[in-house]
């Protein structure tokens, strides 16, 4: 079979393919989760599984268990508040550890050649670690509890921040440095006016990264001796075999992953309207 | 003002080294604007970039109003690139892209913002201030690049092909901006080109350097009346034949090997 033969189904599939959200749009996104959740309405109505119970009744339940409270707790209830509001404080104070320390430190890496050559070896022996393989370290190191958690998440979220910030900061246009460098502009101009917007676009594309993660090691921080979190929650019910409980931890990660990405695609947005703005000429 | 003595870079080390430039000696009096031309590969950006002081010469001695450069940036410098749309920050608005390096010389808010607005007018650009250099043409960003350069009163502009990615009418606007900042502020310019019309239109004098590795070829004095004009100076005899004196130096090398 000749090259061009091979090739040619090829861009008219990713043709095909690349119009349909297009035709579809913002409808059409939500068209298909709709369209599946009616399907697994339909079957598990159908089955009456205790393992698969219909979305209607996972709903019901995720409004009893945790949402049907009063307008002055924010419509939570006690377990509602009690659990989703400690996991959501984890997720918030180990992002934040990650954001004000993964960014300095990553132009840090990123501008000196020689802070690079002592961290780097360090930081690629440390990221390489699965953190679920070393929850125990964290334990002992901690104690149980929120602080343990919070290390534990933050260990594991920072490197996509970290790396790529890293990355960002080693490849600014040496022309924009020395702009800056015969301009004479004050230190403090050259770190927060060149290297840190020229280095945000790379950053948010860890941070992207670390906001999916970080819901993820929530869970994962939560599964090993909390005493509360929406982790805790699920390892309960899964050991009781609430199958309906369970179900409901899933749809609210779902949920909660939505809108954290969304948030953040958010916040990206606005920030780097320079950056879109840009690259948008030079690629015409 | 600015004076050059035996200026030589080589980039790399021993055999395997290049040398750019050997041996330049230039001198550009207050106010004066001194046009390097020569052929690619000369090193003028080489001597432009000794002067910035982003480079530091192998040998040679370089003085911005007798102070020694040497790897320091001079006091008083400004730089106007030839790639407008890297050296301008995209991520600030214009106003801000002139603003920024003011904080060397204006200490209050007010009257950085103050400078900056009279910059933007000079160059013609006085609405554009809110814009972000990307929603601009070329030609404009250049002046953007040239309203930060002017905006602190440099006693020393340095400008390395600044107008070689511009489309032709718009280089001769540019031409007669910088003629017309030079009047009216008395800045001392280094134009480093390769386009001879633009060295000889442009320069009091004109510096002509030999193919690699650069050497001073000639040094020539402009002698057109001012104030110039795109249309009438050109056809004047004394700026064809002037002109004509610098192609054959420029080309000089290639014709002696052609024979």
């Amino acid at each position: 079979m000749s090259h061009a033969s091979v090739r040619k189904p090829g861009p008219a599939l990713a043709g095909r393919l690349g119009r349909l959200p297009g035709r579809l749009g913002w409808a059409g996104r939500w068209l298909v989760l709709i369209a599946g959740v009616f399907a697994w309405q339909g079957w598990a109505d159908g089955r009456r599984s205790v393992f698969f119970p219909p979305p209607s009744a996972i709903l019901a339940n995720m409004y009893h268990w945790w949402f049907s409270g009063p307008a002055s707790h924010l419509w939570l209830t006690s377990v509602g508040s009690g659990n989703i509001l400690p996991s959501l404080y984890r997720m918030g104070i180990a992002l934040g550890i990650a954001i004000v320390v993964g960014l300095p430190l990553g132009i840090v890496i990123g501008r000196s050649a020689a802070v690079a050559e002592y961290l780097e070896p360090l930081m690629h022996f440390a990221r390489s670690i699965p953190p679920v393989a070393v929850v125990t370290v964290f334990i002992v190191l901690f104690k149980l509890g929120t602080e343990m958690e919070v290390a534990f998440i933050t260990f594991g979220i920072i490197w996509p921040i970290l790396l790529n910030t890293i990355d960002g900061a080693r490849t600014v246009d040496p022309l924009q440095v020395e702009t800056a460098r015969v301009f004479q502009l004050s230190n403090r101009q050259r770190i927060f006016k060149v290297m840190v917007p020229a280095t945000l676009p790379k950053f948010f594309a860890g941070l992207r990264i670390s906001v999916s993660l970080t819901l993820i090691l929530m869970v994962v921080a939560e599964l090993t001796g909390s005493t509360n979190g929406i982790g805790y929650l699920m390892n309960a019910a899964s050991e009781g075999y609430n199958m309906l409980q369970l179900w409901s931890g899933v749809v609210l990660l779902g949920i909660l992953g939505y809108v954290l990405n969304a948030a953040t695609l958010l916040i990206e947005h606005r920030v780097l309207a320079w950056h879109r703005g840009a690259r948008r000429l030079t690629s015409n | 003002m600015l004076e050059v003595t035996d200026l030589t870079h080589a980039y790399g080390q021993g055999s395997s080294g290049h040398l750019a430039v050997d041996g330049i000696s230039l001198k550009a009096e207050r106010g004066e604007i001194v046009s390097i031309v020569g052929p690619s590969g000369c090193g003028k950006s080489t001597v432009l970039r000794c002067v910035a002081g982003l480079l530091e010469p192998a040998s040679g001695t370089i003085a911005v109003n007798g102070t020694p450069v040497h790897g320091t940036v001079p006091k008083g410098l400004a730089v106007v690139f030839q790639d407008y749309s890297r050296s301008l920050y995209p991520w600030l608005s214009v106003r801000d892209n002139v603003e920024l390096p003011l904080i060397r010389t204006q200490s209050s808010r007010a009257e950085r913002r103050a400078k900056a607005q009279q910059a933007l007018t000079a160059v013609g650009l006085s609405d554009s201030g809110n814009r972000y250099p990307w929603q601009l043409s070329g030609g404009m960003q250049q002046r953007v690049a040239i309203a930060r350069a002017v905006a602190f009163d440099p006693v020393l502009m340095l400008m390395d092909e600044p107008f070689g990615s511009v489309d032709a009418q718009t280089r001769e606007d540019l031409e007669d901006l910088v003629l017309s900042l030079r009047r009216d502020r008395g800045i001392t310019i280094l134009l480093v080109t390769h386009d001879i019309d633009e060295s000889v239109y442009t320069g009091d004098r004109v510096i002509v350097l030999t193919g690699a590795p650069g050497r001073v070829r000639a040094d020539l004095p402009v002698q057109l009346p001012e104030p110039r004009d795109q249309i009438t100076t050109k056809e004047l005899s004394a700026f064809v034949h002037l002109r004509a004196e610098v192609g054959r130096l420029v080309r000089g090398k290639q014709a002696t090997a052609a024979r």
